[in-house]
């Protein structure tokens, strides 16, 4: 069991490395120059030269690789085209910030959606269950910013609760922060907490259709005790692997949710340097995300394992 | 009535409704619109036939006649509603701009598909019929490309060329091609081993022509109702992206893009923002109700349940 969980935790490094390579290929190597697409057509020659040793273009592509790479290991993501920021400086609290959203958005999806989940299972073809799944197939169709819009129409413009634009700064308070951000969070909960409540009650049924359920009922035990005592230990895993599935989903789903509150956070960092073409910027950015996103899914992974009762009583 | 011998339910006409409805809208769009795209006959979001207002935890949706229920007519302006959506932001009509828009947001989304699987299928049934070092190679690299947010990646290849429709349209395409890519060799894994395609292959035919003769026409089922998920996935995807402002540009109208223009108006209780939203929330509805009702028919396993 350790042994396959170093492997996971291995392959997770291993695809990290893959994928940086990938983003340094699709930047760097891919415009064939990016010294003029950024500069455009219109630059000359002396400032296209000055430009390419400004960002060590002279020299070979592997060692600019590894040099960007080692850097950013250290913390040194380079520093922006556009405003001559350090990007890690600037990258950080919007991170933060990003992450609190994700994480109060995950506060309130999470148990809901796993709640729901295992009760629409339980009550399997009664209303509870119908009227979930008309609402998650609702909420899946729908592009994030109608449901943002539609909150704010509702909650900010026409009740007056909560305020449209999420802004926070450095010294806000915990709940203050909380306040402005809940409308923001709330789009983020109904964007992924459709997904995992269908795949919870999909997870949990499947194990219901095993022998060993059939067994559990035929000694009389009643349907909630067994969903509870047998099929949710071996529903855990399938359930974490959605949910660690969907935390990802939500700190990418936050690129759009962030535009429509203007809040400060990442994806809107990220957003601006793509529309400004600020290649050091994108790929500090697409680095962090990818980051968290593999980060996620093998953690899910090696969870995945260790509530597994199957592997963790070896024979 | 039957469609395709088959008996569709209630829930798949109205999908089909909203398909068909759609599709001429963008067939035919210059010929119903009452405006042109670019013309500007109205001020700054001009309020349409229907706003919604809520007192006291009622919901009230007025028209030009008054409010449909509830409260007090008098409060009525009667100005509004000379256009029945209102204006957009620049005092354009905004229902023209939705049927402009639904040319250019529906057309990105086919073409975006039709070479996203064009790629996905071609590489798919390559790995699966080729297997050895070709299906290594290509498994591998999908892997690596999945494991970057496709959105993420989106923006980066847009970031380092900058957005134009092909760019656009490449990008979508060679990124959902990864998913199409598993689907399609998942499928022809499952065919390569039978027995006819064994018999093609003794008889000396090609890959390609066994691709396109004996997987093909077994697989195509299975992945027409992929193409469903994928042509909503693209469109939403398309509609993300204008919405960030990286996607289609002005001075075309699609539907994102409208949001993002109109997206001031919402403070001040304006609908502008919220009809191009629906209009691609209704459209993504109806896709997935014809769907639905495909895979119900068909009751094959597809790729399409394990999708993220």
């Amino acid at each position: 069991m350790l042994k396959l969980i170093a492997t996971r935790a291995l392959l997770g490094l291993v695809t990290m490395f893959a994928v940086s390579v990938l983003i340094f290929i699709c930047t760097q190597i891919l415009p064939g120059d990016v010294a003029s697409a950024v500069l455009g057509q219109g630059a000359t020659a002396e400032t296209l030269a000055v430009f390419r040793k400004e960002l060590g273009l002279d020299q070979p592509a592997y060692y600019r690789f590894f040099d960007w790479m080692f850097k950013a290991l250290r913390g040194d993501l380079g520093i922006s085209l556009t405003n001559q920021h350090v990007i890690i400086d600037e990258l950080l609290p919007r991170f933060q910030n990003t992450l609190f959203l994700a994480g109060y958005a995950a506060v309130i999806a999470i148990p809901l959606s796993v709640g729901l989940g295992i009760l629409a299972a339980i009550r399997e073809g009664r209303p509870i269950d119908r009227i979930s799944n008309i609402l998650t197939l609702m909420t899946i169709s729908v592009p994030e910013f109608f449901i943002g819009y539609l909150l704010i129409m509702v909650f900010s413009v026409q009740l007056g609760w909560f305020p449209s634009l999420s802004t926070v700064f450095p010294e806000m308070g915990f709940f203050e922060r909380l306040y402005n951000t809940t409308l923001p969070a709330l789009t983020l909960t109904m964007l992924v907490a459709a997904h995992m409540l269908r795949m919870t009650r999909t997870s949990v049924l499947s194990i219901m259709s095993s022998p060993y359920i059939e067994m559990a009922f035929l000694k009389g035990m009643t349907r909630s005790r067994v969903v509870a005592h047998h099929a949710l230990p071996n529903a855990a895993a399938p359930i974490i692997t959605v949910v660690a599935l969907n935390l990802a989903y939500l700190v990418v789903g936050v690129v759009v949710v962030e535009a429509v509150f203007t809040y400060p956070g990442i994806g809107q960092l990220m957003v601006d340097a793509v529309a400004k073409r600020d290649v050091p910027v994108i790929q500090a950015c697409g680095l962090v995300f990818s980051g968290v996103f593999v980060g996620l899914n093998t953690s899910a992974d090696i969870l995945a394992i260790l509530v597994n009762p199957r592997l963790r009583h070896r024979r | 009535m039957k469609l395709f011998g088959h008996k569709p339910p209630t829930t798949a006409w109205v999908g089909l409704t909203i398909v068909g409805f759609n599709l001429l809208l963008a067939l035919l769009g210059p010929f119903i619109a009452p405006y042109s795209e670019s013309q500007s006959v109205g001020h700054t979001w001009d309020q349409g036939l229907i706003e919604i207002e809520i007192h006291n935890g009622f919901v009230f949706i007025w028209n030009t006649f008054g409010p449909w229920f509830g409260a007090d007519p008098g409060d009525y302006v009667p100005t509004k509603g000379a256009l029945i959506l209102g204006a957009d932001q620049i005092g354009r009509d905004m229902l023209s701009r939705l049927i402009y828009g639904a040319r250019m947001t529906i057309g990105v989304a086919l073409v975006t598909t039709v070479i996203s699987f064009f790629i996905g299928i071609t590489l798919g049934f390559a790995a699966a019929v080729l297997g050895s070092w070709v299906d290594i190679l290509l498994s591998r690299l999908v892997d690596v490309i999945l494991s970057i947010p496709l959105l993420i990646f989106a923006l980066i290849i847009l970031g380092v060329f900058g957005s134009s429709i092909p760019v656009l349209v490449l990008t979508i395409a060679f990124l959902d091609s990864t998913r199409v890519f598993r689907l399609a060799r998942a499928l022809g894994m499952n065919l390569t081993v039978l027995e006819y395609v064994e018999a093609a292959r003794l008889r000396g035919e090609g890959t390609w022509w066994i691709m396109r003769r004996e997987i093909l026409p077994n697989a195509s089922a299975p992945l027409f109702s992929e193409f469903g998920l994928r042509f909503c996935f693209n469109f939403l995807f398309v509609a993300a992206l204008s919405f960030l402002g990286l996607g289609i540009q002005p001075p075309y109208a699609d539907w994102g893009g409208m949001v993002r223009d109109n997206a001031g108006a919402i403070s001040f209780g304006v609908l502008a923002p919220i009809w191009p939203a629906l209009a691609i929330s209704t459209l993504t509805v109806g896709v997935n109700l014809v769907v639905d009702w495909f895979l119900s028919i068909e009751a094959r396993p597809s790729g399409a349940q394990a999708e993220m």
